[in-house]
């Protein structure tokens, strides 16, 4: 080995802001060149996923529309991480939320009511938390693997989604495609900004960084969450319960996750179809350690990855590139973030390897 | 003086040294470790490496034994020079090593667990005949389908160094060995080992343990802060001098009031028939524990790791809950099902056995350390906002009261030394006045000035009418600062003695087990 | 269809579901039992289904097909091991990054191979032998993939039970410690372990694309990795139990097929949904004896190791 990690004696402040952009700046090399291989044109990778989004006003509020529920799954499973909690299941979390706020807005038809969005809204965050509280019951009660529980279930909401949506809620005036009917007036979500796709969920993902990051940083709760995630030893030494934690975390995820759902169709999308979500779920696994499990940083995360969306969409209608380039650019970026935050923990020392000198 | 030759008669001095080390250095990032250090051994000899937690003495052996290379100097064995590589090298060489810290395999056998010791495939044919052998012939009885997590702590010294033995070594480096034995089997070790020697091999024998040492080694080179600073005859010189020469100054004895009257002090804690099933894989179940404690008083309790200490401190916590709610009685409340935080509101406090992962959170500043065990009883939480200003003074008070040296509050955990550490997590619970408090093994691992003041700062509480547990495995620091002892073996409590009426001998067999307590008396035996 | 040719038919669609499963699970059970946690089994897989897919499609053999597969699989996992072992990532983050990672490589490398048909592997032919009735395309009519997978599970139970490379290997997985303090090369066996993990859920992968259905589509494992990380766990992390754990799914994947075919009125979506919510059951039942859990994980499961300290 030419080199030797060693520890330091604290974390290196510069390192944390460091690690994820030079994360960015690997991923948009490793791009480039993934680019120039397909033969594309070289500076195409940094325009493409940088730049062309951006450049117009239409632009910046689009990235707004993809960060909100990046943003919004991000920040929950941050503090979820931050426990230890690995709710991977956001996906399915998400297909909840969508489905139960939907019904929701479905049910309505095309009455118009003050009480139609909060219900649909609140529905949704039910949803959500509903389908991640049977992982933390299964966590806390039978100590089942969170992990492999929550996945199992988004790969159940996504057929009961499609069950659902081809089934008892097609659109019978849908000329028999898997969709329901667009959701009425009352039930789609007010557009903030006009002129741009801006609704009310990008409000929604901004206040919940807010609230997260409260309870992150600034409350007992928070305290407990880490501590439980760094040492669960000490959290029960110091009286925190594990289980509660636990349940809070899972719920927590679920209940944002769901609301970024019911945001999603009755946004942007306007009905229930079988792919409500782009792989949100999983692409805001990434969001938050971009951002470092912090909240003010997640969102900032959630913005470069709704940058990557965007150019994945770019590149495929510019360049021809397939669908699938976004994920390989996601993955990549993760792998390279997770080896830049060795830089936080670690000093990199070389070892030469010195003959031991003294008396022959 | 005659030449060496593999079997050397006992006590031979021959001109060539079997292991020679010259000027060895090795550097860390924090510290020195090792600093110019000569030292021989003769074959045969039993040779004490003595020093105090933080001296140095792992490293130098794990250079030794080749888990690290010097940044300076040179290994002589047998007259010639040799660079070790690896542990496969110094066995090669015919160095064997029992660590302090067992590198056992729990999930394994016996038998696994040595084969695993053993350089080649040669050594492994006809394993099991062999053990049982070489465990004959030394009175190390072993089963080798066992599995290790079974054992007894003992008899996972005895796979230690029954996988040495059969490599047969010329030297064999033992590594505070007696730290998790009962005075037994001490004893059984040492007649082991004093067979070895007079059968030619070299013993280096690590330990801070003055008594042993006197007893068994016939020649000591003593560390402190990484260099050598004497050699001697351990058997010409006393104890004490021994330790001044570890330590570097004179040490006093801790000074602990003597308590006005044990009848008329109130009893604060009371622990009545506690039996707990332990949720350890390999745990042991507390069986009927019931003992008093009164204000002024320390009671310790003694017994070899693996006992039921750890599910005893759990249990008395809060973080496992008793069998009912009067099992344990803090001021004449009944707590045994509420947890710790209910318990800390209540006046108790407790120190864990291990720093880091449960006293304490590594990678946490030591004001969220502070915040840890005193969020509620120092008011450092309010409207479920933590009051950061008041929890960072908290933290300073600890810093400043019991001398912890740091960067600070804002100091992450990880940075201090185990002595600090220590001294910052006994403060944090002392500072917040409880009326019971509990530490497990105040003082392992812990450089000897620390270990002085935590002792002296836990009889400063006692007299100030608080009651004090302490569970230790080391007898003589009970012997020295409890007013009562009492022993725990397999899960059950033998009475508590008055400590000036009860002999080492006495309490050895309690921790063998040898005598099975009868769980009716609970009250201290009076002075 | 008589009594026996209706059996012969389920025990070999259930053969051919439990494969993947089987080869992909007898891989990482290695890798765990030298104390490393590689989620990224369905990313491994799918690289190995499109990689083994194209390369027999454009060379015409199998066998090279299957060969690159593995080595497809390992390339994989060195960047995990890269990654969690030298350079200490937390190793629950990259086994997902790099499932994230498979899935859109797999997808981008196979973009341009679906719907292209192509031969099933061949299966074997021994006269005599493989005509006989029940027994006879069971045991000898089968692919080369399918008594690899058996041949994989023996030789791994013995590796770890009789060889002293295997009790070294377990060794790391129960005190990585310990086994520096002895001189083992913790790093090094974990290394190995993980890239062995690799090659066999490359090949896993590839059954997917080369025989389960002949064809490439996009995520066209469908959580079967996940799976066979739950059927790890559920084996206890030994040989023997994983076969029936393997088995037992492989089943239940087929029964979803044939409850329809029963004429059992049940949405196909809420059948398809059987293996998934089985496999929560199975978890639960194994992971709610925790004691029997503790006893059985390696210790340093997911646990990094810092020679330096």
């Amino acid at each position: 080995m030419p080199f030797r990690l060693e520890a330091r004696g604290r974390h290196s402040p510069i390192w944390t802001w460091a690690s994820p952009v030079l994360a960015i700046v690997a991923t948009l090399i490793v791009s480039t060149a993934l680019f120039a291989a397909m033969g594309k044109p070289a500076g195409a990778a940094l325009y493409t996923f940088v730049v062309a989004p951006i450049s117009s006003m239409n632009g910046i509020a689009e990235l707004g529309v993809k960060a909100a529920p990046l943003v919004l799954i991000g920040v929950g499973l941050a503090i979820g991480f931050r426990a230890n909690v690995w709710n991977i299941g956001a996906e399915g979390q998400l297909i909840l939320g969508a489905i139960a706020g939907g019904g929701i807005g479905l049910w309505a038809g095309d009455a118009t009511g003050f009480w139609i969005l909060p219900a649909m809204i609140l529905g949704g965050a039910l949803g959500g938390a509903f389908w991640a509280a049977i992982p933390a019951l299964l966590k806390t009660r039978f100590n089942a693997s969170e992990i492999l529980t929550s996945l199992m279930l988004t790969y159940v909401a996504q057929l009961l989604l499609i069950y659902l949506v081809v089934g008892p809620w097609k659109d019978p005036e849908g000329y028999g495609f898997p969709q329901t009917r667009l959701f009425g007036e009352g039930a789609t979500m007010p557009i903030l900004i006009s002129g741009t796709r801006v609704h009310l969920g990008v409000l929604a993902a901004l206040i919940a960084v807010a609230v997260c990051w409260l309870i992150y940083a600034k409350t007992l709760l928070g305290f407990q969450l880490r501590v439980l995630g760094q040492a669960p030893r000490a959290a029960a030494y110091a009286g925190f319960s594990g289980e509660g934690l636990t349940w809070f975390a899972l719920l927590l995820g679920g209940a944002l996750a769901g609301l970024a759902g019911v945001f999603e169709v009755a946004g942007p999308i306007g009905q229930l179809t079988p792919a409500v979500s782009p792989g949100y779920g999983f692409t805001a696994i990434i969001v938050a350690f971009l951002g470092r499990l912090n909240p003010i940083g997640v969102l900032l995360g959630g913005i470069v990855l709704a940058l990557s969306y965007l150019g994945g969409e770019q590149a495929q209608i510019a360049l021809g590139l397939p669908k699938a380039i976004t994920g390989i650019y996601q993955g990549v970026l993760l792998f390279f973030l997770l080896g830049a935050d060795l830089l936080v923990h670690y000093r990199i020392r070389l070892v030469r390897r010195v003959p031991a000198r003294g008396a022959a | 003086m005659t030449q060496n030759n593999g079997n050397g008669a006992p006590g031979a001095r021959g001109d060539t040294p079997l292991l020679a080390l010259q000027g060895i250095s090795k550097r860390f990032p924090m510290t020195i470790a090792n600093d110019g250090i000569s030292l021989a051994i003769q074959p045969g000899e039993i040779h004490a490496l003595l020093g105090e937690n933080g001296a140095g003495k792992s490293t130098l052996v794990k250079i030794i034994y080749g888990v690290l290379h010097p940044d300076e100097g040179a290994i002589r064995w047998k007259g010639a020079p040799v660079s070790i590589a690896n542990p496969a090298a110094a066995r090669a060489l015919g160095i064997g090593m029992v660590f302090q810290h067992f590198s056992v395999f729990e999930a394994l056998t016996v038998a696994e667990n040595i084969a695993l010791g053993l350089n080649d495939k040669q050594q492994r044919k006809g394993l099991r005949d062999r053990i049982a052998k070489v465990s004959e012939d030394y009175g190390l009885r072993l089963d080798p389908d066992a599995t290790v997590h079974h054992l007894s702590v003992g008899e996972r010294q005895r796979v230690e160094i029954v996988r040495c033995l059969l490599q047969n070594p010329k030297l064999l480096i033992m590594d505070e060995p007696t730290s998790v034995l009962t005075p037994q089997e001490i004893e059984r070790l040492f007649t082991t080992l004093r067979r070895l020697a007079a059968e030619g091999c070299a013993i280096l024998y690590i330990s801070h343990k003055l008594e042993e040492i006197r007893s068994l080694c016939e020649r000591a080179t003593i560390l402190r802060q990484g260099k050598v600073v004497a050699e001697c005859d351990p058997r010409q010189e006393t104890a004490k001098h021994l330790a001044e020469l570890m330590i570097g100054t004179t040490i006093r004895p801790p000074y602990h009031l003597q308590e006005e009257s044990a009848e008329t002090a109130p009893a604060r804690l009371e622990v009545d028939h506690l039996s707990v099933k332990s949720d350890r894989a390999f745990g042991v179940d507390l069986n009927q524990i019931s003992f008093t404690v009164s204000a002024g008083e320390v009671l310790g309790i003694a017994g070899i790791a693996g006992n039921g200490q750890t599910e005893l401190m759990a249990a008395l916590s809060g973080e496992t809950p008793a069998n009912r709610a009067e099992a344990i009685i803090i001021d004449s409340r009944p707590v045994g099902l509420l947890g710790p935080a209910e318990r800390r509101q209540r006046g108790a406090g407790f120190v864990p056995e291990e720093r880091h992962g449960h006293g304490a959170v590594k990678d946490m500043t030591l004001g969220e350390n502070a915040l840890l065990s005193a969020y509620r009883t120092k008011g450092l939480v309010r409207g479920g906002l933590i009051d950061m200003g008041s929890t960072m003074r908290f933290a300073a008070e600890i810093i400043k009261g019991f001398a912890v040296r740091s960067d600070g509050p804002a100091a992450e955990a990880r940075s201090l030394s185990g002595g600090n550490l220590q001294r910052f997590i006994v403060g944090r619970e002392i500072l917040q006045s409880p009326g019971v408090l509990v530490v497990a093994q105040p003082t392992w691992g812990v450089d000897a000035g620390a270990a002085a003041s935590i002792r002296q700062a836990l009889l400063d509480l006692a007299d100030k009418g608080a009651a004090v547990v302490v569970i230790s495995q080391d007898l003589d620091e009970l012997m020295e600062m409890a007013d009562h002892i009492a022993v725990i073996a397999n899960g059950r409590l033998s009475p508590p003695r008055a400590v000036d009426q009860v002999t080492v001998a006495e309490l050895g067999l309690l921790m063998g087990g040898i005598e099975a307590p009868s769980p009716e008396r609970r009250d201290a035996v009076p002075a | 269809m008589n009594g026996f040719e209706l059996f012969t038919s389920v025990a070999l669609s259930v053969i051919s579901a439990s494969t993947p499963l089987l080869l992909a699970a007898t891989g990482e059970l290695v890798t765990e039992k030298s104390g490393v946690l590689n989620l990224g089994v369905e990313g491994m897989m799918l690289v190995g289904a499109v990689i083994g897919f194209a390369v027999t499609l454009g060379s015409g053999s199998a066998t090279l097909g299957i060969v690159a597969a593995a080595l497809a699989g390992t390339a994989m996992a060195l960047v995990f091991a890269v990654l969690t072992l030298t350079l200490l990532t937390n190793q629950v983050a990259t086994g997902l990054a790099l499932t994230i990672f498979g899935i859109g490589l797999s997808a981008l490398v196979g973009a341009g191979f679906v719907g292209q048909p192509l031969q099933p592997l061949p299966k074997l032919v021994l006269p005599g032998l493989s005509t006989l009735p029940v027994i006879g395309p069971i045991l000898f009519g089968q692919d080369a993939l399918v008594y690899l997978s058996f041949a994989a599970l023996i030789g791994v139970s013995w590796f770890l039970r009789k060889t002293h490379a295997g009790l070294v290997l377990r060794a790391v997985g129960d005190s990585h410690d310990a086994a520096h303090a002895i001189g083992y090369g913790v790093i090094k066996v974990r290394y190995l372990a993980t890239l062995f993990g690799g090659a066999m859920c490359g090949i896993a992968g590839a059954y997917f694309s080369l025989a389960y259905t002949p064809m490439w589509a996009e995520n066209m494992t469908s959580g079967r990795g996940w799976i066979a990380l739950a059927l790890v766990v559920f084996a206890a992390w030994r040989p023997a139990r994983l076969l029936l754990g393997a088995y037992l799914f492989g089943g239940i994947t087929i029964l979803q097929l044939h409850i329809q075919g029963f004429g059992i009125a049940i949405p196909s979506q809420f059948v398809s949904m059987l293996p998934y919510l089985a496999t929560i059951v199975v978890l639960v039942a194994i992971s709610s004896d925790r004691t029997r859990v503790r006893l059985n994980t390696p210790a340093c499961l997911g646990r990094a190791f810092n020679a330096a300290g």
